[in-house]
């Protein structure tokens, strides 16, 4: 085992404990900064396939924005921060065999796929990831049109988003 | 090469063949080397960290007319480390209720988002710890790290007091962040890349001539990212007692305020960087890359003090105002900006150099005095309401 | 080197805890919690099939950009219901939302 597979498998061990935490744990802001650790986890990930932007795009946008308001959300509906009740819905172990049986049927379907054990080829030397993403985004042979539907998205999001939660006196 | 050229590299190699020559694996030996730079760095950090209490103390007491520490050495200098002392005997509490792995991660989370921006920050033209192609993006990562700690704090705390203080400040936090995020655009449009070392070379005129706005707005941010006056709500002492910290004490809190203080300066060299040239001053850091690293640590400084100076003779400004002076003011100044900047960019991009820093100066200039009008305007009408209302409520009836 | 399977194994598994929260959580915060892990086991998908593709061709890692977006604006808009069912009925636990349901 190279070293390069050791790092994949901590990380990858890492990522899906804490996702576990995050679906397991009855703390909710636990399960929020449980959270914030698979999304590490998954950054690291990022990285591992040269994918630096994204990983930083990651930690910018999910655990500075998305993971806080999480966790701002779960202190603002609750009387008292204690946890009453079960956390999970009666039939649980429906959920658990979807799970699994969803798992192991992308599993299976992956197996029989030609490429699936295929490995990546050596990225070009002076390859700008960077530069090129920038430039499919805006480039009108690429993707500037689903760019700007994600702005205007964001946007009516934002709007939405006050509109819904704002407490009109 | 040699060292006085090189001397991160010369002695990487030095060591590697230290540790080679017992019998280790090359990798191994590497990465050991690696680690042992980046222990260096974060010791000669915590270090200044010290003297940076040191520093503080003395300059705002010269604001406040005092004289500041001045007992234990000469110049008090050895005051921070009595500081230290106190710190570490003091009991160690933690209060009822509270949630003890998330109330201990905080502050080291806290210390560690300020120690990691040192990972990109070019020291030398041949100094620094990873060549990243996203380092400004990474200072937002940073402070997302930060963030997240504060409000860690806020919450494990169990205390009222602790988490307003960390639901003002995480507000703060990710509101500024939008305005900063834009403010690191402009860099990155001068420069054509995110990498720091690029935006240094690229330099040959200091980026705060070009877009003076820009280094402003930065400042700003930077200011309300840090928490200090005027935008030190969190802690507001005569309202929260002293915000998301009030439950620590000894070392745990000595590491949010050495934090504190790291991240300040921290700032400053960025804002040194990103609109000063960094390490860059008329060719001397070709002499030698010590004189460079000084350069980058007078420019850091400099930022520092402007930073001080504004702390201790602005006072606070209520949450709502410098949320709505966020949203209502810098962010669209800050968009605003960015545009004309790219605009500008495009016109000037064949341009003779001075019409290009003459063209970029002045659009810098009339978009904040336009943006000025429109606030001043603004504040005439909202002074006017509200001294119409008084005058309604005056009235007899 | 380190083969795609392995990569796409990590995001099926992500993706099916993910599943799993959606379904059996009762709190409406945790349901969302699962989404968003649902929705970064496929980013992982998408970047890890841009590395292992050509990597010249940057759609993988544009539609990653496009996923974060989608995702912030759920998060938004989702928290926002949330915050809002909490303040008209006091709860956010999904079995007792059943106004709609008899």
């Amino acid at each position: 085992m190279t070293a390069e597979q050791i790092i994949f498998l901590i990380v990858a061990l890492f990522t899906l404990g804490s996702a576990l935490m995050v679906v397991t744990t009855g703390n909710l802001v636990h399960a929020a900064l449980w959270l914030v650790s698979t999304l590490f986890g998954v950054a690291v990930i990022y990285a591992l396939l040269n994918a630096g932007f994204i990983a930083v795009v990651q930690v910018v946008v999910y655990i500075g924005a998305i993971a806080i308001l999480f966790i701002f959300a779960v202190m603002l509906t609750r009387k008292d921060l204690r946890d009453q009740g079960p956390q999970m819905n009666s039939n649980w172990w429906l959920g658990a065999i979807l799970a699994v049986l969803v798992f192991a049927g992308l599993a299976f379907m992956l197996q029989g796929w030609s490429g699936f054990s295929k490995t990546a080829a050596v990225l070009p030397s002076g390859f700008d990831a960077v530069g090129l993403l920038g430039e499919q985004l805006t480039s009108p042979n690429a993707y500037v049109l689903p760019f700007e539907v994600a702005s205007v998205l964001l946007l009516a999001a934002l709007v939405g988003a006050v509109y819904v939660a704002f407490n009109k006196k | 090469m040699n060292f006085l050229n090189d001397p991160l590299k010369v002695a990487a190699a030095w060591l590697e063949g230290i540790f080679t020559g017992w019998g280790m694996d090359a990798v191994a030996a590497h990465v050991l080397v690696v680690f042992l730079g980046v222990f260096l760095l974060i010791a000669i950090l915590m270090v200044l960290d010290i003297f940076l209490v040191w520093v503080e103390r003395k300059v705002v007491a010269r604001f406040q007319d005092r004289l500041g520490p001045n007992r234990v050495g000469p110049f008090g200098l050895i005051q921070p480390f009595a500081d230290i002392i106190k710190l570490i005997i003091k009991e160690d509490t933690t209060p009822e209720g509270a949630d003890k792995v998330v109330y201990n991660l905080a502050p080291i989370l806290s210390m560690a988002s300020v120690l990691i921006l040192w990972a990109v920050v070019p020291l030398a033209p041949v100094m620094l710890g990873v060549d990243l192609n996203v380092g400004v993006l990474f200072l937002i990562a940073a402070g997302a790290i930060g963030t997240l700690s504060i409000i860690m704090a806020g919450w494990s705390s169990n205390n009222k007091f602790a988490l307003i203080g960390g639901f003002r400040q995480v507000a703060v936090m990710v509101a500024f962040e939008i305005p900063m995020l834009t403010m690191l655009m402009i860099p990155t449009i001068f420069a054509g890349s995110m990498n720091m070392n690029d935006i240094i070379e690229s330099q040959n005129i200091w980026y705060f001539i070009i877009s003076p706005l820009g280094a402003l707005i930065f400042l700003v941010a930077a200011i309300a990212e840090l928490g200090r006056a005027p935008f030190d709500l969190a802690e507001g002492e005569s309202e929260l007692v002293a915000g998301f910290n009030i439950e620590y004490s000894g070392m745990k809190f000595g590491m949010f305020y050495a934090g504190e203080l790291l991240h300040a300066f921290t700032f400053g060299g960025f804002w040194s960087i990103l609109f000063f040239g960094g390490y860059r001053f008329f060719g001397l850091e070709q002499v030698s890359p010590f004189l460079a690293i000084l350069i980058l640590v007078i420019k850091a400084m400099v930022g520092y003090w402007v930073i001080m100076w504004i702390r201790y003779t602005m006072m606070r400004i209520r949450i709502d105002q410098m949320l709505a002076f966020n949203w209502k003011f810098l962010t669209p100044l800050s968009f605003v900006l960015v545009l004309v900047t790219a605009l500008m960019n495009a016109l000037l991009s064949g341009a003779d150099a001075w019409l290009y820093i003459l063209g970029m100066f002045l659009s810098n200039v009339i978009v904040g005095w336009v943006a000025l009008e429109i606030a001043r305007s603004v504040a005439q009408k909202e002074r006017e309401r509200v001294e119409g209302a008084k005058a309604v409520e005056a009235a007899p009836h | 080197m380190i083969p795609l399977s392995w990569y796409l194994i990590l995001a099926a598994a992500l993706f099916s805890i993910g599943l799993f929260g959606v379904l059996v959580r009762r709190n409406a915060v945790a349901i969302l919690l699962g989404v968003e892990l649902m929705l970064n086991a496929v980013n992982i998908n998408l970047v890890s099939f841009w590395r292992y593709a050509d990597v010249s061709a940057m759609t993988g890692q544009v539609f990653a950009i496009i996923v974060f977006a989608v995702a912030a604006a759920e998060v938004s808009v989702g928290l926002a219901l949330v915050i809002s069912v909490y303040r008209s009925r006091n709860t956010v636990i999904a079995n007792d939302l059943n106004l709609m349901k008899w």
